[in-house]
């Protein structure tokens, strides 16, 4: 009888197994490399920023996250509606590496998520404020699948709680229907104009103990022709 | 035994898909909404920041007070302030986090800007008047909403309220009160 009752949770740990190794390393639940804004014949604007918590002018979690709160005394969110809520105020700088304005960016886990599809659902928004020229609004839904299987995942595998490499991937999954995030101007040269732009996160290291240690992020913006104007009269 | 083994493998395939299909994985607190008819229409609600307790960030540039200590305002974003709270409903509640945002530009004028994130419901951005308005509010308008308030439009208030005298934590609060109606619906929004 005890024989019939192991080989029973055996079997069930292996078919848990087998089911759960197929769902993480599901070859069509992949990174999108490929963003219609790489085909894009817009000006696109890029802006530049450290994912790590540390590099940001603050942010700030639960408090009980991989990622720690900075600085260590900014107020937690640890009320139930906000729990899974990370809130970032982080400088932005251009493609020349000029610090040009900041952005507070939330992110919410959303209840979209769906293991059997490999989404990795993040309700995200973005408000991006550039002295000199104006602020914008950027909506999106971010997919972590691809970056929780092959930074995080890896980093919890192995001896050493941390992984080093070299990952980058889109991390915008939408709410356009091409996968990409929808922009609205608020003022200055962007007031009242729409876009799209894709975020994207180059990462090299990570720590299970720490969260991202060597982390940047890039978010690009389909603008017009009035938005290349101002960046080559920029200095 | 095999069987019994084949069988356990079935049931965990069974079991695993089970419960990825039917536990949800994400699942938001929620705090009810609460929501008034406008007189004119359209639907209002409002929300608290209670002064300082619900302060996240002060970030302000030169010599201002920061909050929380050790945080540095870099040098190039002399023309810009912001601040982020925890966000409240009209019973006290935690629903969200908020941003207020001030921009000085001589050349394209002054910018004051709010950004709600409530996790379970959406997000709102509204640009608000520079000046206030007799009272001591200040109007705004919204220039997109998210999710659940992806298909509205409307008008938008913020005002200081001091703290009755017998509250000895907080020294007032930020009133902020929308005045959404439906993009559907013929839009008539007043403050």
């Amino acid at each position: 009888m005890m024989k019939h009752v192991l080989a029973l949770v055996v079997g069930v740990l292996v078919g848990a197994l087998a089911v759960s190794a197929l769902l993480i390393y599901n070859p069509l639940a992949g990174t999108r490399d490929l963003t219609p804004l790489s085909v894009s014949d817009q000006t696109l604007m890029q802006l530049n920023y450290s994912g790590v918590a540390e590099a940001s002018i603050a942010y700030t979690n639960d408090g009980e996250s991989t990622t720690r709160p900075h600085p260590a005394k900014v107020l937690q969110l640890w009320e139930g509606p906000v729990r899974r809520t990370d809130a970032m105020m982080t400088v932005l700088s251009d493609a020349r590496g000029r610090n040009v304005g900041f952005g507070i960016k939330y992110m919410s886990d959303s209840e979209k998520t769906n293991i059997i599809n490999g989404d990795a659902i993040v309700d995200s928004v973005w408000h991006i404020v550039l002295p000199g020229r104006g602020t914008l609004f950027v909506e999106q839904t971010e997919n972590y699948w691809g970056f929780l299987r092959d930074v995080v995942l890896p980093a919890h595998l192995s001896a050493a709680d941390s992984w080093k490499g070299n990952w980058s991937g889109n991390m915008t999954a939408g709410p356009g229907a091409l996968g990409t995030a929808r922009v609205i101007g608020g003022s200055g040269e962007f007031a009242e104009r729409t876009a799209e732009a894709v975020e994207s996160r180059t990462a090299k290291a990570y720590s299970t103990r720490q969260g991202a240690i060597a982390l940047d992020g890039q978010i690009m913006i389909e603008m017009g022709e009035q938005a290349l104007a101002a960046d080559n009269d920029a200095p | 035994m095999f069987k019994t083994f084949i069988f356990g493998i079935v049931l965990g395939v069974v079991g695993t898909i089970v419960a990825v299909l039917f536990v949800p994985v994400v699942d938001q607190a929620r705090e009810n909404s609460v929501i008034t008819v406008a007189t004119n229409g359209g639907s209002a609600e409002a929300f608290y920041i209670n002064i300082p307790t619900d302060r996240i960030v002060v970030g302000a540039p030169g010599d201002a007070p920061k909050l929380p200590s050790g945080l540095a305002w870099p040098d190039e974003l002399s023309a810009a302030s912001a601040d982020m709270y925890k966000l409240r409903n009209v019973h006290n509640a935690v629903i969200g986090v908020a941003s207020r945002v001030v921009l000085t530009d001589v050349e394209q004028g002054d910018v004051v800007e709010w950004v709600l994130h409530m996790p379970a419901r959406g997000s709102l951005y509204i640009g608000m008047d520079v000046d206030n308005i007799e009272g001591g509010a200040r109007l705004g308008t919204l220039h997109r909403g998210t999710r659940e308030f992806s298909k509205t439009q409307g008008a938008f208030s913020e005002r200081w309220v001091a703290a009755d005298s017998d509250d000895e934590v907080n020294r007032g609060r930020i009133e902020l009160v929308s005045r959404f109606v439906s993009i559907q619906q013929p839009a008539s929004v007043t403050e």
